[in-house]
């Protein structure tokens, strides 16, 4: 148990195995008829050929990160996307029908509005609810979490999120401050006091609030499941299946923000680091209890604050990496794959992540230079990415195809590659996103 | 006599630095001389940010003793007249995105080089752009965006103030995010800069000084 998150455990490559056989196995997804279904195999085959690093692929996997470009494409704005779900629903399937990439993008990320608006969250501002309904979803940066309350995040995160952090993101649950903490209910005598807060009106009310969230929560899963049944149902795979983040994101994203933990590293470095510590299990689990949910064997985990330039070289090595190493060793030992998103550049970091056991992640780049990558985690990790959005955003289909040749060379050769776009492609020319996909599909055959 | 203040912001030693201001108020030294060395620290911090060695934290933190400073010398400054600005800068991000870290981290940087500079904040339309630029007249424009739409809005700016006749009169830098070389010549913008430190080195050279 001491190396749980350090070692790679005895039975992590059958575990592996076992999950991409379920993957593989399509079971319970509604296909159309049997060409689907063996379109649906082929491709789950090439990422899993990709991914192990064992043998060569037939031709290399096309799977660009969708983003709100569905929902551009459709013509819709992305507040009628969050609030009607047919709208949804159309959107998704027709990017699907005129693109055909080799994996589809389950909307999860297209969150219901209606949700947000019950629980009143003040982490984002939405389409219609800070920004223009035309708009996209964007993050709320602030100090959710003071310095001072780092030793009450270590002591019981649960806790510190239950009665600190959620009555500070969601204005619907205030009242949650006064959430008893686990374990008070042992002895009869203290079973009462247990019970009072839950007497009060305004918790009843934020009890409530949380239970008509569910609800539209449970609306929403029940169209994104029909939408993702219909799409993998014609041949693609779903790309990703659950979720993580790295520990020193969740603390330097979600509780300190930006320039809270950068001054942390200076001001309190042990602190930071035992927090980084103490959230990894969590981390682990979240990772593990997506997958299970949707069959899938790659949790989506998207970096933020390691890139280039957000910290020095020595600051990654003590802070960022050995929590994101030990959750790549727990999710490996769960027998999953995490798809390692790392935004920005990452060029400095490439000789350090590339410690990690062979044929048991992939590395989704950025603005990092492919043929460096290729070199170094290449050796180790399948390798994902990296069409630049400014090019599909502002660029001609000869400049995108001229782009993906050279991206192919470069971190294509002999396997070990899906090709995708470095980032989410909304506000990419239809026709840039076309040739992305098309040209590498015939270019990227093995011959 | 400043110079173990100077020692102490470059090496990143909070504290230090913080108890050396105390230590030379008390021993009546010019505020505007802790002002000076507050200065050529942040020349050497720019430095080892420019050749690898400091990145975006050490400039936060450069940042955040700076501020520290200027609030213990404030009360010791009344009447001390405060230095000509070398340029002014107007700094905002673009309509329909909302992110500000990018655009502070350059308008702190412009302020320590002696540029006065007017934010005018986020999400902020091509008018108000017109708009601040002819009310504040500034030489040099930085539009910072995060998000792939903020391209659009930056060419809607760049040519919002085409039309208002005012495109001759500023040099525009633009940066953030996913903007390039690429995005540059999208938008009709002078400039790209990759980070922070290369903005302050657009605006020296457009507006000279050096």
């Amino acid at each position: 148990m001491k190396n749980r998150f350090l070692e790679v455990s005895r039975d992590a490559e059958s575990k592996q195995e076992e999950r991409f056989d379920i993957w593989l196995s399509g079971k319970g997804i509604p296909f159309a008829d049997p060409d689907a279904e063996a379109a649906y195999r082929e491709r789950v085959t090439l990422l899993q050929d990709a991914i192990q690093l064992r043998r060569r692929p037939s031709r290399i996997p096309i799977c660009p990160s969708a983003g709100f470009f569905p929902v551009q494409y459709a013509g819709i704005t992305l507040y009628e996307a969050m609030y009607d779900y047919e709208a949804l629903k159309r959107a998704c399937e027709k990017y699907h029908e005129d693109f055909s990439p080799d994996a589809h993008n389950s909307p999860v990320n297209i969150v219901p509005g209606k949700v947000m608006d019950i629980l009143d969250l003040r982490l984002f501002k939405w389409p219609g609810h800070g920004v223009s309904k035309d708009g996209e979803y964007q993050f709320v940066e602030k100090e959710y979490m003071k310095a001072e309350e780092y030793q009450d995040l270590i002591d019981d995160p649960t806790g510190f999120f239950l009665n600190a952090y959620f009555p500070r993101i969601f204005g619907s649950l205030e009242p949650f401050s006064a959430f008893p903490l686990l374990p008070p209910v042992h002895e009869m005598p203290l079973i009462p006091a247990a019970l009072m807060p839950f007497g009060s009106k305004a918790m009843q009310s934020a009890l409530q609030a949380l239970g008509q969230a569910g609800e539209e929560a449970l609306r929403w899963r029940a169209v994104a499941g029909e939408i993702n049944g219909r799409i993998m149902g014609k041949g693609y795979p779903a790309f990703s299946g659950g979720f993580s983040k790295a520990p020193f994101d969740v603390i330097g994203d979600s509780l300190r923000g930006t320039k809270g933990i950068m001054l942390d590293m200076f001001r309190h470095p042990h602190e930071l680091k035992e927090a980084c510590g103490r959230l990894t299990p969590s981390m682990v689990k979240c990772g593990v209890a997506g997958c299970r949910a949707t069959g899938h064997i790659m949790p989506f985990i998207p970096l933020h604050k390691g890139a280039d330039g957000f910290m020095s070289q020595e600051q990654f090595a003590t802070f960022y990496w050995p929590s994101l190493r030990k959750l790549i060793i727990g999710l490996i030992n769960e027998g999953l794959v995490p798809l390692l998103f790392a935004e920005g550049g990452y060029n400095d970091r490439l000789e350090v992540i590339a410690d990690i056991p062979k044929g048991k992640a992939v590395w989704w780049f950025d603005r990092t230079d492919m043929k460096k990558a290729k070199d170094t985690v290449g050796r180790v990790a399948c390798l994902a990415g990296n069409v630049p959005l400014d090019l599909l955003c502002t660029g001609t289909p000869g400049e995108v195809e001229t782009y993906c040749r050279k991206l192919i060379d470069d971190a294509g050769r002999d396997g070990g590659f899906i090709l995708s776009s470095g980032a989410g492609i909304q506000g990419s020319k239809p026709a840039n996103v076309k040739a992305m996909i098309d040209f590498s599909k015939q270019y990227g055959v093995y011959g | 006599m400043t110079e173990s203040l100077i020692r102490a912001l470059v090496e990143m030693q909070e504290d230090e630095a913080l108890r050396e201001t105390r230590q030379l108020l008390d021993e009546d030294t010019d505020p505007l001389s802790i002002i000076d060395a507050c200065s050529r620290a942040m020349e050497a911090v720019g430095k080892r940010f420019e050749t690898g060695e400091y990145f975006l934290p050490h400039l936060m933190m450069a940042g955040e003793m700076l501020r520290q400073i200027s609030e213990i010398i404030k009360p010791k400054m009344r009447g001390d007249k405060v230095r000509k600005g070398r340029g002014r800068v107007l700094m905002g991000t673009v309509k329909g995105d909302i992110h500000d870290i990018g655009k502070n981290m350059v308008t702190f940087l412009l302020q320590t080089n002696g540029f006065e500079v007017l934010d005018i904040g986020i999400d902020q339309s091509p008018e108000k752009f017109v708009e601040a630029i002819r009310n504040f007249k500034p030489q040099v424009v930085g539009m910072s965006g995060l998000l792939t739409l903020a391209f659009d809005s930056m060419r809607d700016t760049v040519q919002a103030i085409q039309e208002a006749g005012l495109r001759d009169k500023v040099r525009i830098m633009i940066g953030g995010g996913q903007v390039s070389e690429k995005v540059k010549a999208y938008t009709g913008a002078d400039a790209y800069g990759p980070d922070a430190v290369a903005g302050i080195r657009l605006a020296k050279q457009w507006v000279g000084g050096d």
